[in-house]
């Protein structure tokens, strides 16, 4: 393949990272040099132990990092062929991508409805085309449906998770961000938010970009995986392949 | 009783003007978290610019309708040259903005119109209205009624339209609020130019009371212990605790004052606070975090 060629962003890329650095404070360095691609429609996972930098590269993609009062120092972020470093994370919103944040963040003292609804009002919808997407959302989680009226603080973890997907899910995203969706969760319902993301994803062609140290489920739902370690890619490939490694599973357990 | 009956409403009326104060606070806390030491010169700001209007001749629904207008502009006007740039910074950095900005509305209050005392006549009489034995001043009635107004239209505003839901979802959460698209700068803007309106609504009452002057910016300070009795979250709190604090001054005046030689009115809602301060810090309405472990 000729120089050229390469340089233009294939037809099908999303998301594409490029050598990113990632600076706290102007003093801490979180992420080093993370490049990783999200295909139109693809399911990505980006493994790693706590403090590898996974949901730093996240909120750096997302914009979010400036309100943490880090920045990108380094490398490039794509989205759909465009540069979006520097972009802050709400208008990315009304670019089609959007963050799920570590630890749900539903908005507790709204009911849950009124958090599906926050998602919504970005592209200012008229009232019955916002009633249409909120079923869509419901027909995804039904269980949000019958807590409706609940203060969203109140339900439970795994609602808590399913809203915060619902919400993200109301922007119309082309990119859904998720950042550790197992985390405090039972095995069951990991494992049904996990089904409902890659039936998402295989039937709406929703993106989505998983952080997750749970390497077992994440791999059986995603295509492709990245694994991070101190703020670097230290391993990729396809999930099967990934999930087959030996070396990737022992780090997993502990071993280092 | 009936001088116990009298004295209690006196004071609850009195009450809902603290209340119209304490609620400009309210809005701009929730929204932003910052505590607005400003709100008192955005009050007189209102009340001065809107006592100018008149002085000059201009009908009164007319120089009300300016008055928003100007208040609407000053909070574009802050939020641009002072909480944009500020973003992220610590609480106490955005307190002492908002301590500078207050010295800054003042002095081009006092500036652009003058530092006399201007008199406000809303056309509301306060002449005494007996409802059996008990007498209750007309223009206290007619300010708990503006008050009741306004907390209804708010409640509207926060709980039936989507920019209510929005500033609802940022006073909860920055930052998913950002991760879905909520514009901060544009929630900003708008719950200053609304805490501003608030302000002028009060500025209005208290400047007809008192006298539109610098003295007016002053009233804030009994807006501290309506909002540590109420919590400082809770719009419903800053009510609650304006009727206490307004009940409690008049009836300690009337029944405590005699033993200890009266004055007691300037200083009782402090000590109130203080008393709250000890047995509920967060106030009668302040939100505890919901949290699920």
């Amino acid at each position: 393949m000729s120089n050229a060629i390469q340089a233009r962003p294939a037809a099908s890329e999303l998301l594409a990272v490029e050598g990113i650095e990632v600076i706290y404070d102007g003093a801490i360095l979180a992420v080093a040099d993370v490049s990783l691609r999200v295909e139109q429609g693809g399911i990505v996972a980006l493994l790693g132990a706590n403090g590898a930098g996974k949901s730093t590269t996240l909120k750096a993609i997302s914009g979010l990092v400036g309100a943490d009062r880090a920045q990108v120092s380094r490398g490039r972020i794509r989205l759909g062929g465009e540069d979006i470093v520097g972009v802050a994370a709400n208008q990315l919103a009304g670019r089609g991508l959007v963050h799920v944040l570590e630890g749900r963040h539903v908005f507790s003292h709204l009911s849950v409805e009124e958090n599906l609804l926050s998602g919504g009002f970005l592209r200012r919808p008229r009232r019955g085309e916002l009633e249409q997407d909120l079923e869509r959302v419901y027909a995804w989680f039904p269980r949000l449906k019958t807590k409706r009226r609940t203060q969203a603080g109140l339900t439970s973890g795994g609602e808590q998770q399913m809203l915060a997907i619902g919400r993200a899910l109301m922007t119309r995203p082309r990119l859904v961000l998720l950042d550790e969706p197992s985390m405090g969760l039972a095995p069951i319902i990991v494992e049904e938010i996990f089904e409902i993301v890659a039936q998402l994803n295989a039937r709406e062609g929703v993106g989505f970009l998983i952080a997750e140290q749970n390497i077992n489920v994440a791999l059986r739902h995603v295509h492709y995986g990245y694994v991070l370690e101190n703020g670097r890619v230290a391993g990729e490939g396809p999930a099967a392949e990934l999930a087959a490694r030996e070396d990737i599973r022992h780090f997993y357990l502990g071993g280092g | 009783m009936n001088v116990f009956l009298e004295t209690l409403i006196g004071g609850l009326l009195a009450g809902t003007m603290y209340s119209l104060v304490a609620i400009g606070f309210v809005l701009i806390y929730k929204a932003s978290g910052v505590f607005n030491f400003a709100q008192g010169a955005m009050l007189l700001f209102a009340a001065l610019t809107f006592v100018s209007l008149r002085e000059q001749g201009v009908p009164t629904v007319l120089a009300l309708l300016l008055t928003v207008l100007v208040m609407i502009v000053g909070a574009l006007l802050i939020e641009r040259t002072v909480l944009r740039p500020l973003v992220n910074r610590s609480q106490i950095t955005l307190f002492m903005a908002t301590l500078g900005l207050s010295f800054i509305i003042e002095g081009l209050a006092q500036g652009l119109m003058g530092a006399q005392v201007r008199a406000l006549d809303l056309g509301i009489e306060d002449v005494p209205l007996f409802f059996g034995e008990i007498m209750v001043s007309q223009f206290d009635l007619v300010a708990a009624g503006t008050a009741v107004a306004l907390v209804i239209l708010l409640a509207l505003l926060f709980n039936k339209t989507r920019i209510g839901i929005s500033l609802r979802a940022v006073a909860d959460d920055t930052r998913a609020a950002l991760s879905i698209g909520i514009n901060l700068n544009r929630i900003w803007q708008i719950v200053w130019a609304v805490a501003g309106i608030v302000g002028l609504v009060a500025g209005l009452l208290w400047g007809a009371r008192q006298g539109v002057q610098f003295s007016l910016s002053l009233v804030v300070l009994k807006a501290l212990p309506v909002l540590i009795i109420g919590g400082f979250t809770s719009i419903g709190g800053a009510i609650v605790g304006g009727l206490i604090v307004g009940a409690a001054e008049n009836l300690a005046e009337a029944y405590l004052g005699p033993l200890i030689g009266g004055g007691i009115t300037p200083w009782f809602a402090y000590f109130l606070a203080l008393v709250f301060l000890y047995i509920r810090p967060a106030g009668l309405f302040g939100e505890r975090t919901i949290e699920r472990v």
